[in-house]
């Protein structure tokens, strides 16, 4: 079963979610970020190119014309192979665990698992940033020590900066929820609720 | 949008890709099976609304039919299947051997099901034979994976008892399967270090839980991977090591004289170590020197590494260093390049005796440093002039301690700089010192100026009264350095400089041997010949579904990053 819903993230860019149902005890979540556009792209070459042009008239040295080349394709290509995320997966196995994947532009991925042992409970949480408040969704872990503490927070979807959206109501911890429209969260929520049983 | 398959697929096994599955789509998939009403029938606990797992080995994806044999986790229900005894046997062959596994790996090994790799559709008969199994080896619950021969469509049936129950009772769980590289799994060694001694024999699972209780099942029965399909034994097994066991005459030749050799060279670097830790060494000119010296420095810790793991790894080889033209054109070079440090010095104390920059200058100081400082250089020059036929052969001599590694050159250069302006840094002494003085002296005599005086007892300046006489006296010294101020300021102030710029050289040599240290060459041989052993936590992938068919995963082994930078994908899990 596959359905999409396209939401926005806190600085206003699309976003799209796709959530997959291998089976009853196997869910996929995908976020999706719009791919790098031309007319960003042709900006900064353009403004790099500029710059370097400016300084070759300056110093008429053709070097810095080379120099700018390769700055160019190296920025790109460090851009992309690790900064520019493509999209990020949840995908949660019941009783095996919770595995997050992240793929960058380039085809590279990496990828994050967490045992369903560790995991202590999955909530909403809130943060302050800028002038608005945010909510996010992260997992808190065991702590291997005390038996009901919490060692650690991983927030979900974390290298979009994408998991908080803004919403018209409040929200309560964890999977009892009001939202005023069915949300991001409340998606992942909710499924992750069905099938972790902690 | 769907998952973009990727490179490689295992053998037989197919990559992810979407499949509508039917339904309403607001619908919501009930995903706790409903447990059977038999609760107090079961032989085995398992975990509370647990889904089953079954972890198969990639490598018996294409074996003969035959049974599963492995041994099932209660606690996470799950089943870990370890080989596969094909047919024809004899049952009581087949737990002969288990016990004796079972007793060398103190771990549960049994038979888990049956499992069935067939061209076409089932035989009745072979269907009923493997029925029939399940009364021979009792397990609960019993697995029954099928495979067809050339397809990707897996089957796989968990009943919860035996017996003539109709096939649609609701004995039958909802199975998931897992595929995991044995051979990686064993190497990566991601399981729980090895229990302690005073551990009873049998299952120790409560500490491990998870995926650990899976790497630690799999680790632990090494006795069963011993046999491959050339043996002679009465059982035939199918496992990650059944095409031959996995060994090197190398190796083997290596583990021979690995023995012998890395005793020779503990005792040689043993002696080396007590040698250069004796007490003679400790005394006070010797340990300064040896504390001033970077190369002793670099060479302890070239010692250090070299006991703790035999074969370090050069960061890069200086062959051509020890190569004679070269050396001697070092050698050639090195003279002339002193002499012009030397005069420019020279040039420099003229410059300084003369007006320098406009500042007029105590003629008779003046002179008399200015003077001192270009017997010193005079001194020095002849003293390498004097060294220069055995320059060539110290640095050959030199250079070959360069095969420990970069660094050990770049130390050895940082210290003949520092050999070479060792007159620099004598200047810069003794226009210190003397700076240092005067300053002392003309604080002193302010005070007195004043009035007042330091009490060395109370550690604070208090008031005094002089006699005329000593008051007289300390004007008139306190004028004299004052006016032979500006003179001995700038001779410091020239050699301080002088001092720092030889200083900041040796910095930056002293820069570039920490990151030449600091590299993770180790790693990067790591990763590039055994990955396996920076694995740090697994990953799942979703094979091809569908519907009907159990769900497949596959179990893949991570490789941890070699660089500390903030990849936020990475982390270990605990």
């Amino acid at each position: 079963m596959e359905d999409e819903q396209s939401f926005s993230d806190i600085c206003g860019g699309r976003l799209a979610l796709q959530r997959r149902c291998y089976s009853p005890s196997c869910l996929e979540f995908c976020l999706s970020c719009p791919r790098i556009t031309l007319r960003s792209l042709t900006a900064v070459t353009c403004t790099v190119w500029l710059v370097a042009y400016g300084l070759f008239t300056l110093c008429e040295n053709s070097m810095i014309l080379s120099a700018a080349i390769f700055i160019t394709l190296l920025g790109l290509l460090g851009y992309l192979h690790f900064v520019k995320i493509d999209h990020e997966t949840l995908l949660i196995i019941d009783s095996l665990g919770i595995q997050m994947t992240s793929s960058y532009a380039s085809g590279k991925e990496s990828t994050t698992f967490i045992e369903m042992g560790e995991v202590n409970d999955v909530v909403i949480n809130e943060a302050i940033y800028m002038q608005k408040v945010i909510y996010y969704l992260c997992i808190l872990l065991k702590d291997p020590v005390e038996p009901h503490g919490i060692s650690q927070v991983v927030p979900l979807f974390q290298d979009f900066g994408a998991s908080g959206f803004t919403r018209q109501q409040g929200t309560r911890r964890g999977r009892i929820l009001t939202v005023f429209h069915p949300g991001l969260a409340l998606a992942v929520s909710n499924s992750l609720s069905r099938c972790c049983r902690f | 949008m769907g998952l973009v398959s990727r490179g490689a697929a295992e053998a037989g096994l197919g990559a992810a890709s979407a499949v509508d599955r039917p339904g309403p789509p607001d619908a919501v998939p009930n995903p706790i099976p409903t447990p059977p009403a038999e609760g107090a029938d079961l032989g085995s606990s398992r975990g509370p609304g647990m889904v089953l797992k079954a972890f198969f080995p990639t490598c018996c994806a294409s074996a003969d039919s035959g049974l599963l044999v492995g041994r099932w986790v209660p606690e996470q229900s799950s089943a870990v299947v370890l080989a596969v005894v094909h047919f024809p046997f004899i049952p009581i062959q087949v737990k002969e051997l288990l016990a004796q596994v079972q007793q060398a790996s103190q771990m549960g090994v049994t038979v888990l099901g049956t499992w069935c790799h067939r061209r076409q559709e089932p035989e009745e008969s072979l269907g009923h034979f493997l029925e029939g199994l399940g009364a021979i080896f009792s397990h609960k619950p019993w697995f029954q994976l099928c495979r067809e021969r050339g397809s990707k469509s897996w089957s796989c049936k968990a009943t919860r008892w035996q017996g003539p129950a109709s096939p649609a009772a609701s004995g039958e769980d909802q199975v998931m399967l897992i595929f995991y590289d044995q051979r990686k799994v064993l190497l990566s060694q991601l399981h729980p270090p090895t229990a302690l001694p005073n551990c009873q024999a049998g299952d120790t699972t409560a500490s491990a839980g998870g995926l650990a209780a899976v790497f630690d099942t799999v680790a632990r029965s090494e006795a069963l991977f011993q046999s491959d399909r050339f043996d002679e034994g009465p059982v035939r097994l199918s496992h990650w090591q059944s095409e031959g066991v996995e060994a090197s005459i190398l190796v083997e030749l290596a583990k021979w004289a690995a023995g012998p050799v890395c005793l020779l060279l503990a005792c040689l670097l043993s002696l080396i170590s007590a040698a250069s830790a004796c007490r003679v060494f400790k005394l006070w000119p010797l340990s300064f020197i040896w504390s001033k010296l970077s190369t002793c420095e670099q060479l302890r810790h070239r010692l250090e590494q070299l006991t703790l793991i035999f074969s370090t790894r050069k960061a890069k080889n200086p062959a051509q260093l020890m190569r004679k033209d070269l050396i001697g054109q070092l050698a050639d070079a090195l003279i002339p390049v002193a002499d012009h440090v030397a005069e420019e010095l020279q040039h420099l104390l003229q410059w300084l005796m003369g007006a320098p920059a406009g500042l007029k200058m105590n003629r008779a100081l003046d002179q008399v440093l200015g003077r001192f400082f270009l017997y010193h250089i005079h001194l020095w020059i002849s003293y390498i002039h004097l060294m220069s036929p055995f320059i060539e052969r110290i640095l050959w001599h030199v250079g070959l301690s360069a095969c420990l590694g970069l660094t050990v050159a770049l130390s050895i250069l940082s210290d003949i700089i520092a050999l070479l302006t060792f007159h620099i840094y004598c200047f810069y002494v003794y226009g210190a010192r003397l700076y240092c003085l005067k300053i002392h002296g003309l604080s002193s005599l302010w005070r007195l100026f004043r009035g007042k005086k330091w009490n060395v007892l109370r550690q604070r300046v208090d008031s005094c009264s002089y006699d005329l006489d000593e008051l007289f006296i300390g004007t008139l010294l306190f004028t004299v350095l004052v006016f032979l101020l500006p003179t001995t300021a700038l001779y410091y102030l020239v050699f301080t400089l002088l001092r720092l710029l030889v200083v900041t050289v040796q910095g930056l040599i002293h820069l570039l041997v920490d990151l030449i240290n600091s590299l993770p060459l180790y790693s990067l041989g790591l990763r590039l010949c055994r990955p396996y052993r920076l694995a740090a936590g697994v990953k799942f992938r979703v094979l091809e579904h569908e519907t009907g068919r159990p769900l497949r995963l596959l179990m893949q082994v991570s490789i941890a990053c070699i660089l500390p930078c903030s990849l936020k994908g990475l982390r270990e899990p605990a």
